[in-house]
């Protein structure tokens, strides 16, 4: 019986080590990809070289991201099956062909588009490098779709049916297996986020240079489009994220209450705890700093509407709440200092400060990784506010996991952290190198070694005189 | 009278992990041999030969991974657990192996560690992945609809013998590669490994279908009863042809045929595979039909592979056209 907790506890650590680091990178290519559309499309409506230059920086670094990505995603798509081997038998009717569709798409994009779009500038002409720029772009969408279709329904399961061996098959219509209650709100919260995260790491690369040399033409114009982004896409995500959480307390109340610290029912209208320690032992919030009836009046519209809490749920229904409640709070709390950093320069273009401002371009360069962080704090607080369930109401985490002894899960888990810290530590401290010199007028195009981790590139043969450069 | 889906969707799954082997087989046989080919010029063209294409290659490994867990969810959900280990090696592998591709060019200071970080993950990735086929032909313990066998079941004398042949075949695949696309010195030096590959190759061919005959009575069985030899004689008398036609092409010094052969003989392998395990997917536990998904799962994804898999491979196509003929250190010349 230890030895199965074990080997449980070590499964979930090492899903939620890979799975981590995995997402930090579609993190920024969803977003990324997007911001190298607009760049692209800005050069051919204005032929400002300013756009060109900063398109030919950043896909500099969108490469060596996106193979960090593909690599660390070939490791999930086996880990379903190594770890967590009886979810995958019972759930694998339902989340198999989406996952399929997953990687069609991906598997298109990519043989297809990001050669083109990497290495093509040159030789498809500007139509047709745009169309690809524009489908790379589609493409990344389309994974995330897929993605969180699966990963929603895993929270809202709907449309299925339990055939005789205890597998959840489709019980009708595909559509309601996609399309399920959680996931148009995942969905736009996600990739709202993901757009966020480019924008706070665009903006901090700008002010990184403006700090330097605030004359830099392409550092002042990648800073101010970022800071438009964080200045409008910041609220816009706050209302979002409200969206999604009343979705959630629709759907998993429990997630909601670990959330809110709400341990005990309040019939007359529930404070909003804005900080405190959770006692899961006693079932209180200790040292908590409340305003009364807020988190009613935020989650009914009510400040006097009754909110159940987490004794109403049965004790082994109960996700844990530490951690729930801690990453939910830094989630919502860099969310709010990017709005502040959004509205910060607002004030700062209207006094016309924006490019001197040595607080905001201090206040950008720490904010940079604050998308990525709220990103990993927002999965944690969705992914373990779900347990004790993988799908939730249905089968427990404890009964998914793969009939392995804990060693086997030990030694992948330390070899994971290994590798994965050597491997993409190595590949961050190229990207911060890239990012450390600024663009400059006629930036050059993607570095011409003959070498490439993404994408088949026939484009770059058409022209060989414009190899060789490199390696 | 309605289409067996369920043969549909393991002759794709079938197609996408041919493709797979035979595709990232001759760039990781290049890996495999990379650190007998002198610093420099040779290092440089044998991995600009395989440079645009590997990844497209290794997405077919996902394609098989993710097809299975779509097509066959309980034949994921017990081999993998079953293979748990050489898998996790081979993904954390091709972790090294793919981004040295990158990394050799953008770190010159460090290159020295990536080539080795090339070599050794391509090396434990090719075996990994043979150890894995002689686990699953060996057999492994199901018990209800889970593996029930313990963590180092897949380690045995036949494993370890498999592995080391997929080695020995992806290095001659490579090698081929490197005859086809190379000239002058990395070519002569290519030349010599097939002459020495081919023959292990065909050693280690010959000794793990013999032994695999001896393996379960079922595989002796589905070989060499009446009538059933009538109908499987060709594969085994295929690659005995294909392999004097082999030797003649490398010593009169062809620079395509051997390459083409090579990918014949592990067409012939990998149907004798399927002679061996038909109609089960988990060998002697687990056909194809217990653990096929859904008609409607089926028919739902038939609709996304007949306008994306055509696709895919005409566009692979192309690329392998478009990077048709010689390679130099420095890129692809015409």
């Amino acid at each position: 019986m230890f030895e199965t907790f074990d080997a449980l506890l070590l499964a979930r650590i090492q899903f939620a080590f890979t799975i981590s680091f995995h997402f930090l990178f579609p993190a920024i290519t969803i977003g990324l990809a997007s911001y190298l559309a607009v760049l692209e499309g800005l050069w051919l409506k204005t032929g400002k070289p300013v756009y060109i230059d900063l398109f030919r920086y950043w896909v500099k670094i969108f490469a060596i991201v996106f193979a960090m990505g593909v690599v660390s995603g070939i490791v999930m798509s086996y880990q379903f099956g190594t770890n967590w081997s009886v979810f995958s038998d019972k759930a694998g009717p339902i989340i198999g062909p989406l996952m399929a569709y997953e990687v069609l798409t991906a598997f298109f994009l990519e043989a297809g588009f990001l050669g083109v779009m990497l290495f093509g500038m040159s030789r498809v002409g500007k139509g047709l490098h745009f169309t690809a720029t524009l489908m790379v772009a589609l493409g990344t969408f389309l994974s995330a779709f897929w993605i969180l279709s699966v990963n929603s329904w895993m929270h809202t399961p709907t449309g299925f049916a339990i055939n005789e061996v205890g597998q959840y098959v489709p019980a009708g219509s595909w559509l309601d297996i996609i399309f399920n209650p959680s996931f148009p709100y995942r969905l736009a919260h996600t990739m709202t986020a993901a757009y966020l995260t480019t924008a706070f790491i665009v903006g901090a690369v700008g002010a990184w240079h403006l700090l330097r040399d605030h004359e830099t033409v392409a550092a002042r114009k990648m800073f101010s489009m970022a800071l438009w982004m964080a200045a409008i896409v910041a609220p816009v995500q706050i209302v979002l994220g409200d969206l999604h959480g009343l979705n959630t307390l629709e759907h998993q109340p429990a997630k909601v209450m670990a959330m809110e610290g709400h341990y005990r029912s309040y019939p007359d209208g529930a404070p909003l705890i804005l900080f405190g320690i959770p006692n899961s032992v006693e079932g209180r919030v200790d040292y908590s700093i409340e305003i009364p009836n807020a988190s009613s009046l935020i989650l009914k519209h009510d400040a006097n509407a009754p909110l159940a809490g987490l004794e109403t749920i049965p004790e082994d229904e109960r996700p844990p709440v530490g951690l729930v409640f801690w990453s939910f709070r830094v989630m919502v709390g860099l969310g709010f200092l990017m709005a502040a950093l959004g509205a910060f320069s607002l004030w700062c273009r209207w006094r016309g400060t924006l490019y001197t401002s040595r607080l905001l371009h201090r206040f950008a360069l720490v904010m940079g990784p604050s998308g990525l962080i709220a990103v990993l704090a927002g999965w944690f607080t969705t992914e373990v506010g779900r347990q004790p369930w993988t799908i939730h109401g249905l089968l427990r985490t404890a009964e998914s996991a793969s009939p392995l002894q804990a060693p086997a899960v030990a030694a992948s888990l330390v070899a994971f952290i290994i590798v994965y810290f050597t491997v993409f530590g190595a590949g961050v401290v190229y990207i911060l190198k890239l990012m450390a010199k600024p663009p400059h007028r006629g930036e050059s195009d993607m570095p011409h070694i003959p070498v490439r981790t993404a994408g088949i590139t026939p484009a770059s043969a058409l022209e060989p005189e414009a190899q060789g450069a490199g390696g | 009278m309605t289409i067996d889906l369920t043969i549909v969707w393991a002759l794709i799954i079938a197609f996408a992990v041919f493709a797979y082997v035979v595709m990232d087989g001759f760039d990781l046989g290049i890996g495999i041999l990379f650190h007998s080919f002198p610093v420099g010029h040779e290092r440089d063209t044998a991995m600009n030969s395989i440079a645009p294409v590997w990844d497209g290659n290794e997405t077919w490994l996902v394609l098989g991974g993710g097809g299975l867990l779509a097509a066959f969810p309980l034949a994921y959900a017990v081999v993998l657990p079953a293979l748990y280990v050489p898998l996790i090696a081979m993904l954390l592998a091709l972790v090294f192996r793919g981004v040295a591709f990158e990394f050799r060019w953008r770190d010159p200071a460090h290159r020295q560690a990536w080539d080795i970080a090339f070599q050794g993950g391509s090396f434990v990735a090719a075996f990994m992945q043979g150890v894995a086929l002689g686990a699953l032909l060996q057999g492994i313990t199901v018990v209800g609809r889970a593996y029930a066998g313990g963590w180092w079941d897949w380690l045995s004398p036949f494993s370890v013998l498999t592995g080391l042949s997929v080695v020995a075949g992806y290095g001659l695949l490579g090698a081929c590669w490197l005859i086809l696309k190379t000239e002058d010195g990395l070519q002569a030096c290519a030349h010599r490994y097939a002459r020495w590959l081919g023959p292990v190759t065909l050693g280690a061919i010959g000794v793990v279908s013999v032994a695999t005959l001896f393996l379960e009575t079922a595989y002796f069985d589905r070989w060499l009863t009446w009538p059933n030899i009538l109908w499987v004689a060709p594969v085994p008398l295929l690659v005995a042809l294909s392999s004097v036609l082999f030797w003649r092409s490398l010593r009169r010094g062809d620079e395509g045929l051997p390459f083409l052969l090579t990918l014949f003989v592990f067409f012939l392998c990998f149907t004798g595979l399927g002679i061996s395990m038909w109609p089960y997917i988990v060998p002697e536990s687990i056909t194809i039909w217990d653990a096929a998904t859904t008609r409607s799962g089926q028919i739902f994804m038939l609709v996304g592979a007949a306008i994306t898999v055509p696709l895919i491979l005409g566009y692979t196509a192309w690329a392998y056209w478009v990077f048709r003929g010689k390679v130099k250190a420095d890129g692809y010349h015409s």
